[in-house]
């Protein structure tokens, strides 16, 4: 299974009559390869639960392509049979006039029709114990009647009776308190030896860290940086995600707090567009932010790099990294 | 009450709901049978209701005969009296009763599904959709209903209780549509329609199987009320005039008691009981709706 998004864009029509646009998403390319968890990393407003929701095809792609197996996303029974998403508010994502169960109901009737009551509530049962729940102490309840987190847990339990893929999880934990948090995300580091791809988006460096192979940093609806989470993390190169790791309880101060960014170690280089490849499996953006974030995206069409470019920064980046 | 059948809270074809322990429908039933606002109002209807459907069975003579003495006030021959020309007052009561009851459901159940889709659908599609609708709405909501039943009557005579109800529906709609469309617009922003997309659910299983089970209590509140209103806008086109030309209702027993000066002859017998009666039913909706609202939402059951 590979997820392969390709310079993915979303405008929103925003104002009273539709006539200002807001570009949410733009020109993001990356892969959520089978068996990885990659994590989606951005402040609030940075574009990450549009991305989330395109994938899931809840929300509809204004340019570029989402892939599932090299075959075009089209929303519908089928996708979600191997797509499903779990979203940040629990309470919201039950209806609350229903017993937290009937999840479980809705998928077996789109699902699985043939299911005679006895199997069903048998693999119902085995979902729940897979997520560390105790079946009797769920079933039959209100979503009021639960906790944050083993509603989480209820929602990861229906993903997983279908013939799961990819999992977009959307800041599941930000509304748990801290030890339920590191349950869930043990949970998500356990489904992924399912041989499933989990898209793991938060606002929080050190969950993205804890769980995830590869890392995308993003900023105002773009790439900044990507790759290898223990590169991402180990050796950051753009000035914002610095900002990010250096100093996680600013993560919403204003830029011009830290350190100011008066040149672009991406364009001194000579680059033109896309994100550059410093080392292997990690990308790095234009680092001067906004002056120069209009022209790089105006350079090239694809937001993949060059193996051009990719000998030139190499060795101006070393030098960056040994000063440091 | 059709209508309503589709904002019950759970569906009956669940097959969950059929083999859980105790069953959705049950649980609700448990609820409604220990709630005292849904017992009393819903009493004080069926008891108005049951009257208006086995009373007039009971009485021989049509309801605007002249069949006693004139100006007598109850006794156990007239329970409620007779009129200045001596009809009797409990005959025509209770057939008014049941034109009324007819009126008031067949207007509240017109009303109640046009509103029901057109604030469903604009509500949850919006765009294009929803302005369109909207204007319609709007411009229903402006049409000065009185003038257009004149007109009717004029020139079409249709005065019939049926065509008074319908012409009732298909004017009160509006406000019902914008209170579900804005109840609609909250809800399908919530993460749960989401989840029912990614069920495999299309926009008509969503609005019937989420939406409107979500807002059940709200749709019986804006039944109740439109059935209410119903009543109340019969009663007074009967008072006024524009009612239905042949038989009886409480509206057309008001119309004739105040015309004959029943209030100023001291009659009370003859306009206090369609009076209260009428105030009797759409009360007693609404204490019933405000019991539903309790039984139907588990967070308020709870307190
Ligand atoms: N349905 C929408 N219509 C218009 N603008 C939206 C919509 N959803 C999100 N946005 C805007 O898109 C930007 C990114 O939002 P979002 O993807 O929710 O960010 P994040 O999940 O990273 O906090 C924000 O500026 C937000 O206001
Ligand atoms: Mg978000």
């Amino acid at each position: 299974m590979m997820l392969r998004l390709d310079n993915v864009t979303k405008v929103y029509k925003v104002g009273a009559f539709g006539g200002k646009t807001l570009t949410a998403v733009d020109r993001v390319s990356f892969d959520v390869p089978e068996g990885q968890v990659v994590s989606l990393i951005g402040e609030s407003g940075s574009g990450k639960s549009t991305l989330g929701r395109m994938i899931l095809g809840l929300v509809p792609v204004t340019a570029g392509s989402i892939t599932l197996d090299g075959a075009p996303v089209r929303p519908g029974k089928e996708y979600y049979r191997h797509v499903q998403g779990v979203f940040q508010d629990p309470f919201s994502t039950f209806n609350p006039v229903f017993k937290a169960d009937r999840v479980f109901q809705l998928i077996r009737e789109a699902y699985f029709p043939a299911a005679t009551a006895a199997e069903w509530d048998e693999r119902v049962r085995a979902a729940l114990r897979d997520v560390r729940l105790d079946p009797d102490q769920v079933l039959g309840k209100y979503p009021h009647q639960l906790s944050g987190g083993q509603l989480q847990r209820v929602l990861i339990a229906r993903a997983l009776l279908l013939d799961l893929k990819l999992l977009v999880a959307d800041e599941i934990t930000s509304m748990l308190d801290a030890s339920t948090r590191i349950d869930v995300l043990n949970l998500l580091a356990e489904i992924k030896g399912r041989g499933l791809g989990v898209l793991y988006i938060t606002h929080d460096l050190s969950l993205g860290n804890y769980l995830a192979e590869r890392t995308v940093v993003l900023r105002h609806g773009t790439v900044v940086e990507m790759g290898a989470t223990d590169k991402v993390f180990g050796r950051p190169l753009h000035p914002y995600t610095r900002q990010l790791l250096s100093a996680v309880p600013r993560l919403h101060d204003p830029w011009e707090d830290a350190e100011p960014v008066t040149s672009c170690l991406y364009h001194d280089s000579g680059a033109a567009g896309g994100l550059a490849e410093a080392e292997e499996d990690h990308f790095v953006a234009c680092a001067r932010l906004e002056g120069c974030r209009e022209e790089r995206l105006e350079g090239r069409p694809g937001g993949r790099p060059e193996g051009v470019l990719k000998g030139r920064l190499e060795g101006r980046l070393k030098g960056r990294l040994e000063g440091r | 009450m059709t209508a309503l059948q589709e904002a019950a809270p759970r569906d009956p074809r669940d097959p969950r709901d059929a083999a859980a322990p105790v069953s959705g429908r049950r649980e609700a039933l448990h609820f409604a049978l220990r709630n005292g606002k849904l017992l009393a109002g819903a009493g004080v209807v069926l008891v108005l209701l049951l009257l208006g459907l086995i009373g007039p069975l009971t009485i021989d003579a049509p309801p605007n005969e002249y069949v006693g003495p004139p100006m007598q006030g109850p006794s156990p021959e007239y329970w409620f009296g007779t009129t200045t020309f001596g009809q009797d007052v409990f005959a025509q009561f209770v057939y008014g009763l049941r034109t009324t009851f007819a009126a008031g459901l067949l207007g509240g159940v017109v009303a109640s599904l046009i509103g029901m889709v057109v604030g469903f659908l604009a509500g949850f599609r919006g765009g294009l959709l929803d302005e369109i609708l909207n204007m319609l709405t709007n411009i229903v909501l402006v049409i000065p209903t009185l003038a257009v039943l004149l007109i009717i009557n004029a020139y079409l005579g249709i005065r019939s209780v049926a065509a008074q109800a319908i012409f009732i529906g298909l004017t009160s709609w509006p406000w019902a549509a914008r209170a579900i469309r804005a109840q609609t617009f909250s809800l399908r922003g919530r993460d749960f329609v989401d989840l029912a997309r990614l069920s495999g659910s299309n926009t008509w299983k969503i609005i019937t199987r989420e939406i409107a089970p979500n807002m059940s209590s709200y749709l019986l509140l804006t039944f109740i009320l439109l059935f209410g209103n119903s009543i109340l806008i019969a009663s007074s086109l009967d008072f006024i005039g524009l009612g239905p030309t042949e038989g009886v209702s409480l509206g057309l027993m008001l119309q004739n008691a105040s015309q004959w000066s029943a209030m100023q002859l001291g009659m009370w017998w003859w306009f206090i009981p369609p009076g209260a009666g009428i105030t009797a039913i759409v009360g007693a909706l609404y204490v019933a709706n405000v019991g539903l609202d309790e039984v139907f939402n588990p967070k308020l059951r709870e307190t």
